[in-house]
C-alpha cells in the first residue's frame, strides 16, 4: 500500500443522507452503517435531510505539501488537515520540495513523517529527473519500491524530448505512470498570465495556450510511441483537451486532470491584479474554460486535481509580476465546483463527484472509494445548501493564497471519513 | 484625512470624460501662469508630495517635482538606489514607512504592473501612477490629450496613429484608453511581433501597414527600446530593418499632420531627426504640457470637490 497516514482507532457510526455513487449506479435516500471503519450496511429508502449527500470521499492527484523545506507554508499535518476539511480521503504530494524528492532516502523520510503526522492517507510522487533539472533520470525502480506512486517534474516541464522519451521507456521498469506538467518553456518565458486581450490591455507578459498544447501533443505522441501510460496535469486550454480526446481514440493510455480554478474562472478576473489569481498554467478564456467543462462531462478530463500550492503571505503581497505562481484549493474545491458548475447547470453533481474521487484514484492506481458493504469507509458527507464565505482565518492550511477569498460559496463538507476514521466533523 | 473614498490616478479607467475635461481646463488656466514673472501659486501650501521612483526618469520626475513646487507644496523624492529598497525592503513596507510622514500625494514610478495600486492600498495618501511597468502612465496620456487639444482645437473625432513597439509600451495603453474616452480614434501601427494579440479589443484598430499613417491627423511615435533587440528577445531582426519599415521619416509625414513622441527619442531609429526638429513636431510642447498637466492633476486630486464636476476647480485671475 503506497498511501501512509498516522494510526488511530477506526470509528463506528450511522449516516442518513442521499447516497450518490455513480460507480455503483447509486442515487437514493438511505442509511449507511459503519462499524470499526468498515461499511457494514447500505440500506435504501430511509427519508433523509434534503440537502445532505453522502458520496465516496475525494482523491486529490495533485497537492503541494511544501515539505521538506518550506514548512512555513505547509506541513504534512496542516496540508492533510486541509484535505480532511475538503472531503478528501487520499491526496498525492508533488516532489518539487527543497530538496526535491529524487532519492529513496528523501522519500522514505517523508513517508515516515507522514506516518506520524498525516491525518489523511497520503501518497508521494518522485521526480522524473534528478533535481528536476531535466537532465538525468532518477533511480525510478528504487524510488518505486520505496513507495513512489508516480513520477513527475511538476512545477516545470521536461523540456528535452529525448529525456521525456527515455523517461517514458524506463518507467516500465518501475511500473508507475508519469504525471506530466506540459509547458513549452521557450514560449512561456516572461509570461505572467494567459496571452490574449486581457494581457494585451494590462501589459502583462503573455503565457500562450499553445505553449501547453504543443507540449501535450509532443508528450502524447511520445507516450503512444513508447506504449506507456501518462497522466497529464492541470490542463487549461481547449487545444489540449482536443489533443487528449484524439489521442485516446488512437489508443494512447492517458488520464487528464483539470483544476477547480481552471474549470470555474477566467483571465478576465486578472484585471484586479490580485496575485492570488496568478497560477501556472494561467487562467484562460471563457472558450477554454468551456472546453474543459465539456471535457469533464464527456470524460476526456477524468480527474479534478486542486494543484493546491501554498505560498507565504508576504510572497504574494507584491506586484503581480513578482508574485510566485500558485493558489491553494483543498478546502474550497468541492464548494467552488458546486457553486460554479453544478448550481449553474453546467455539470451534473454525480459527474463532479466521480471526477473528484474514482477518476483520480484510477489514474494513479489507488483504491477506488465506494459506497458498498465490506469496503473501508472512505466517505464524504456534503450539505448542498450550506452557504459560507471564504475567509483567511478559516483555512486549516498554513497558507491563505486562495483565489476565492471573500467569495460566498454554496455547498460545504460536513464530515469526512478516511480509511474508516472520521477525520473531519464540521 | 476625510472619510470619503480617496481619489487616485492609477490609470485612465479612474477618470470619466468630464474629469478629463476638467483637468485639461485647469491645466489651461495654469498654463497662463507660466508666462508670469512670479510663477509660484499658493494653492497647495503645507501639502506634502512624495515622489517614489523605482525607475530612472528625467522628464516625469522633473515635471512632478516642479509641478508640486509651483503649487507651493513640499516635495520629497525617494529613489530605489541608495534607499532601504537597496536592502530588500518590500514595496508594501516602503509605502507603510512613507505613510508615517502623512503625505498628501504619493507619485509612484515602478517597473512592475500594479505597483501604484499596491501603494494605494497601503497609504492614506492620494496616489498618482507615474508609470507601472508596461501597464499605465495616465499623466502622460493626459498631457498628450492636452497637447493635441491645444494644437488642433478639439479631441472629438481626432485620428491618431500610434506607431512602433506597442507590446512594451505603457504610454500606448494609457493613450488608447484616453483617446477612446474623449471620442478620438486611435489606430495602432507596428511590426506583428510588437503588436500584442487581442489589443484591438481595447477599442482601436491595429495594423502592420504604415499606409495607415497617411490618413491620420496625429502621428504618435513610440520609443523603440534597444534592449528589445538583444539576443533571445529579438522581436525584430534588426533596428536597421525596423527603421526601414516603420521609421517616421519626412517622406512618411504629410503636410498638416503633427508628430508627437513621449521621449526620450532615438533619433534615426523610430524618428528621423528631420521630423523631430520640423514644424510638425510637438515634442517640446509635450514637455511643457507635462508640467501644467501634472500641476492640474495634483491640484485636482487635493482640491476638486469630487468626481464628475464639469467646472475647472481653479480660477486664475
Amino acid at each position: 500500500m503506497s498511501l501512509v497516514c498516522r494510526n488511530g482507532r477506526r470509528d463506528s457510526l450511522t449516516i442518513r443522507a442521499r447516497l450518490v455513487d455513480s460507480g455503483g449506479g447509486l442515487d437514493v435516500e438511505g442509511t449507511v452503517t459503519i462499524e470499526d471503519g468498515i461499511v457494514t450496511g447500505v440500506e435504501q429508502g430511509h427519508a433523509a435531510p434534503a440537502s445532505l449527500v453522502l458520496a465516496p470521499a475525494f482523491v486529490d492527484p495533485h497537492v503541494h505539501l511544501r515539505t521538506p523545506g518550506r514548512e512555513d507554508e505547509e506541513t504534512i499535518a496542516s496540508g492533510t488537515a486541509a484535505a480532511a476539511a475538503g472531503g478528501y480521503c487520499a491526496i498525492v504530494a508533488m516532489p518539487n520540495t527543497e530538496p526535491v524528492v529524487d532519492t529513496a532516502s528523501v522519500l522514505q523520510s517523508l513517508r515516515e513523517r507522514a506516518r506520524e503526522e498525516a491525518i489523511v492517507p497520503t501518497g508521494f510522487t518522485a521526480a522524473i529527473s534528478k533535481g528536476q533539472r531535466g537532465e538525468e533520470l532518477t533511480e525510478m525502480a528504487e524510488l518505486a519500491s520505496a513507495g513512489a506512486l508516480a513520477f513527475t517534474d511538476d512545477g516545470r516541464p521536461v523540456a528535452s524530448a529525448r529525456l521525456m522519451r527515455r523517461a517514458l521507456a524506463y518507467s516500465a521498469v518501475a511500473d508507475r505512470p508519469l504525471a506530466l506538467h506540459c509547458e513549452e518553456p521557450t514560449l512561456t518565458r516572461g509570461g505572467h498570465m494567459h496571452e490574449g486581450s486581457v494581457s494585451a490591455e494590462l501589459g502583462l507578459g503573455g503565457w500562450p495556450s499553445v505553449a501547453e498544447t504543443v507540449m501535450v501533443e509532443r508528450d502524447l505522441a511520445l507516450a503512444g510511441y513508447e506504449g506507456r501510460p501518462v497522466h497529464l496535469q492541470h490542463l487549461s486550454a481547449r487545444g489540449s483537451v482536443d489533443a487528449v480526446r484524439r489521442a485516446r481514440l488512437n489508443g494512447v493510455a492517458v488520464s487528464a486532470e483539470a483544476s477547480p480554478h481552471h474549470l470555474c474562472a477566467t483571465d478576465e478576473s486578472i484585471r484586479s491584479l490580485d496575485a492570488n489569481l496568478k497560477m501556472n498554467p494561467p487562467l484562460r478564456t471563457e472558450d477554454d474554460r468551456r472546453a474543459l467543462v465539456e471535457g469533464l462531462v464527456d470524460g476526456t478530463i477524468d480527474c479534478i486535481g486542486t494543484d493546491h500550492a501554498p505560498h507565504a503571505r508576504h510572497e504574494k503581497d507584491v506586484p503581480f509580476e513578482e508574485a510566485p505562481f500558485g493558489v491553494i484549493g483543498l478546502e474550497t474545491a468541492f464548494a467552488a465546483l458546486h457553486t460554479h458548475l453544478v448550481r449553474e447547470g453546467e455539470v451534473a453533481l454525480a459527474i463532479v463527484l466521480e471526477r473528484m474521487s474514482a477518476g483520480p484514484a484510477r489514474a494513479l492506481g489507488l483504491p477506488v472509494p465506494r459506497i458498498a458493504v465490506g469496503e473501508p469507509a472512505n466517505l464524504v458527507l456534503l450539505d448542498l445548501d450550506a452557504e459560507w464565505t471564504v475567509r483567511e482565518d478559516r483555512f486549516r492550511s498554513r497558507s491563505a493564497n486562495s483565489w476565492l477569498l471573500g467569495r460566498t460559496l454554496v455547498g460545504a463538507v460536513v464530515k469526512t471519513i478516511a480509511d474508516g476514521r472520521v477525520v473531519y466533523d464540521a | 484625512m476625510s472619510t470619503e473614498a480617496r481619489r487616485h490616478l492609477l490609470g485612465i479607467a479612474d477618470l470619466s470624460r468630464v474629469d478629463v475635461e476638467r483637468m485639461l481646463d485647469t491645466a489651461r488656466a495654469l498654463e497662463r501662469t507660466l508666462d508670469r514673472e512670479m510663477k509660484k501659486l499658493p494653492a497647495l501650501r503645507g501639502r506634502l508630495v512624495v515622489n517614489l521612483f523605482y525607475e530612472s526618469s528625467t522628464r516625469t520626475l522633473a515635471s512632478f517635482e516642479l509641478a508640486a513646487k509651483r503649487l507651493s507644496a513640499d516635495t520629497m523624492t525617494l529613489r530605489s538606489s541608495g534607499s532601504s529598497v537597496d536592502k530588500g525592503e518590500s514595496l508594501r513596507d516602503t509605502a507603510l514607512t512613507l505613510g508615517a510622514y502623512d503625505p498628501d500625494v504619493v507619485v509612484v514610478r515602478h517597473p512592475q504592473i500594479g505597483a501604484a495600486k499596491l501603494v494605494a492600498s497601503s497609504t492614506d495618501a492620494h496616489v498618482v501612477n507615474a508609470g507601472d511597468g508596461k501597464h499605465q502612465h495616465p499623466t502622460q496620456a493626459l498631457l498628450d490629450l492636452f497637447t493635441i487639444r491645444e494644437a488642433l482645437g478639439r479631441l472629438d473625432g481626432v485620428s491618431v496613429a500610434i506607431v512602433g513597439d506597442v507590446l512594451h509600451s505603457r504610454v500606448a495603453r494609457s493613450l488608447v484608453e484616453a483617446l477612446r474616452l474623449v471620442g478620438a480614434e486611435p489606430v495602432l501601427v507596428g511590426p506583428p511581433t510588437l503588436l500584442p494579440r487581442g489589443i484591438e479589443e481595447m477599442g482601436c484598430a491595429a495594423t502592420t501597414s504604415m499606409d495607415a499613417v497617411a490618413d491620420v491627423e496625429v502621428v504618435y511615435v513610440l520609443r523603440m527600446q534597444s534592449e528589445r533587440m538583444q539576443p533571445g528577445a529579438a522581436f525584430v531582426p534588426s533596428l536597421r530593418e525596423y527603421t526601414a519599415l516603420y521609421g517616421v521619416t519626412p517622406e512618411r509625414v504629410r503636410p498638416g499632420q503633427v508628430v508627437m513622441h513621449p521621449g526620450p527619442m532615438n533619433r534615426g531609429v523610430e524618428i528621423d531627426p528631420r521630423v523631430a526638429d520640423s514644424g510638425a513636431s510637438l515634442v517640446t510642447t509635450q514637455v511643457r504640457s507635462g508640467l501644467v498637466v501634472r500641476m492640474a492633476v495634483l491640484y485636482d486630486l487635493l482640491t476638486a470637490p469630487g468626481l464628475h464636476v464639469a467646472a475647472p476647480a481653479l480660477e486664475v485671475a
